[in-house]
């Protein structure tokens, strides 16, 4: 009795799997191709511009936020409060929808670029601020006592100690920013999620087409983290 | 060469250094001995400003330290440091954190750095630790190259908080044998330690202090064999 249950069982999923159309599925999957991977491209290409920024901003935050300056200090810690206590989502929207009523126009790029670069320095800072508070203060006073400046202390001895130990933690801010990055595709940036989308559009095929979306996300993340962790081995070894 | 005036210092409500006053004379080695929590770090550290002076003045080479038209970095310069836990840079090498400061500071030429360091890498008997990084250093070996990279901004001052308090004691010596080599050369020397041998055999002067003040001062010899203050009797009863 449980034998031919069993071969019911079997006999569903085999008809199931020949309602499948695998050969429709390889032509379709082949024609999203070309636009699934310049849609990645477009996702590396912000992610990285972005990070660049988040690079750059997060370093001067984070110095900013352990400056002797109260007034500096504070005004970093406000811009911090304000991207961390804000959706990205509607910071995209703001940049995009809205600062036109202001008479400012963005393209689509440069608001996904500018609202993820602004996003990510805000959480950079902070990971650039505990690394700096976490090299001993020794190594200030060291400094300064040889008559270095508090800029050249921060430059020669602090910052190079401080970017050594904050690499994991950067590294997964960037793997984020990268999968956050799809949000950008609300605001009309042609990246891999709205390439995506605009398939389906065509097709119909959602969930095959987005399965594929979320595939190529995969081994970009993949790849970033194997990156990651080989920077982080070279830098324990030279430890 | 330095001249302490009615030296007050406060962390928050806690009054940590109460009217110190004080000469140190050119080439003189003054060591500062006394209970822990009495200021002598603290003092030490108000002598190139690592700490903010709260009331009072020093003067290096005649020059107020207190007094924002100083640059704090020139008189550092002239006034080396060393620490307790040596704070060396761990990412760069012996030979890297001696000519790191003359390079970044003193404009000096990268050969000319070298050179300097490679004359103090010997004086300190480090000459084959060049190119090691600090953590493969010992104790002993960590402070002698804190010393020479102190050294190499060619201070006329040279201030030493505890330098041997973190050492193993077999490696005491070594240290202290650089800093006797250093006072006969002549450095004016501000050592706070409890190496109470070395205050006898190197010191000129010793400063006592407890609870922020200079209780008593005076040769090695007056100090240790007749001091005058109970406060001083009973600090020197429990630790020689
Ligand atoms: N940064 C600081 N903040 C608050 N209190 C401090 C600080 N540094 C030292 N003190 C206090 O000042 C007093 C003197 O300290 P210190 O100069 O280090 O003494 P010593 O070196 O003689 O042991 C102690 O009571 C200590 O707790
Ligand atoms: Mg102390």
């Amino acid at each position: 009795m449980s034998v031919s249950y069993k071969r019911k069982d079997v006999e569903y999923l085999l008809g199931f799997l020949d309602a499948v159309n695998w050969q429709e599925i390889y032509l379709s999957l082949a024609e999203a191709m070309p636009f699934l991977l310049k849609g990645s491209l477009m996702t590396i290409k912000i992610t990285t511009i972005s990070v660049g920024v988040g690079i750059v901003l997060g370093v001067l935050i984070g110095l900013a936020r352990v400056s002797n300056n109260k007034i500096v200090g504070g005004i970093a810690k406000g811009y911090i409060e304000i991207f961390r206590g804000t959706p990205l989502l509607v910071q995209l929207f703001i940049l995009y929808y809205g600062l036109p009523s202001l008479g400012l126009n963005l393209t689509p790029y440069f608001a996904a670029v500018l609202g993820l670069g602004l996003n990510s320095g805000a959480y950079v800072g902070e990971i650039v601020r505990g690394g700096i508070e976490s090299i001993d203060v020794g190594q200030m006073e060291a400094a300064r006592s040889v008559g270095m400046s508090y800029g050249q202390a921060m430059r020669y001895i602090i910052l190079p100690q401080a970017v050594k130990r904050i690499i994991p933690a950067l590294g997964n801010e960037f793997i984020a920013l990268l999968k956050d990055s799809s949000l950008v595709s609300v605001i009309a940036v042609k990246d891999l999620t709205r390439q995506g989308r605009l398939i389906i559009s065509r097709t119909y095929q959602s969930f095959l087409i987005f399965l594929a979306v979320a595939f190529f996300y995969f081994v970009m993340v993949f790849i970033m983290t194997r990156i990651v962790n080989y920077t982080e081995r070279k830098l324990k070894v030279s430890d | 060469m330095i001249k302490i005036e009615s030296l007050y210092k406060n962390f928050g409500d806690l009054e940590v250094l109460k009217d110190i006053n004080n000469q140190i004379a050119a080439g003189e080695v003054v060591v500062v001995i006394g209970p822990s929590g009495s200021g002598k770090s603290t003092m030490l550290r108000c002598l190139n400003r690592l700490e903010e002076i709260t009331s009072g003045q020093v003067y290096i080479e005649g020059t107020p330290i207190n007094n924002n038209e100083t640059n704090i970095n020139q008189i550092r310069q002239k006034v080396g440091m060393v620490f307790q836990q040596f704070n060396l840079f761990p990412h760069k090498t012996s030979l890297e954190n001696i000519t790191l400061a003359p390079v970044k500071v003193k404009k000096m030429g990268e050969e000319q750095a070298k050179k300097i360091a490679y004359d103090l890498l010997d004086k300190v008997g480090l000459k084959d630790k060049a190119d090691v990084y600090p953590n493969q250093l010992s104790g002993g070996q960590k402070q002698r190259i804190a010393i020479a990279r102190a050294l190499a901004m060619q201070p006329e001052i040279m201030l030493f908080d505890e330098p041997t308090s973190a050492l193993d004691p077999e490696m005491v010596g070594e240290v202290l044998e650089v800093m006797r080599d250093l006072a006969e050369e002549g450095m004016t020397m501000v050592v706070v330690t409890h190496e109470m041998g070395f205050a006898r055999e190197v010191g000129d002067r010793v400063l006592f202090m407890d609870e922020g003040r200079i209780v008593e001062e005076g040769p090695p010899k007056q100090i240790f064999g007749e001091p005058q203050e109970e406060r001083t009797k009973d600090f020197l009863s429990k630790i020689l």
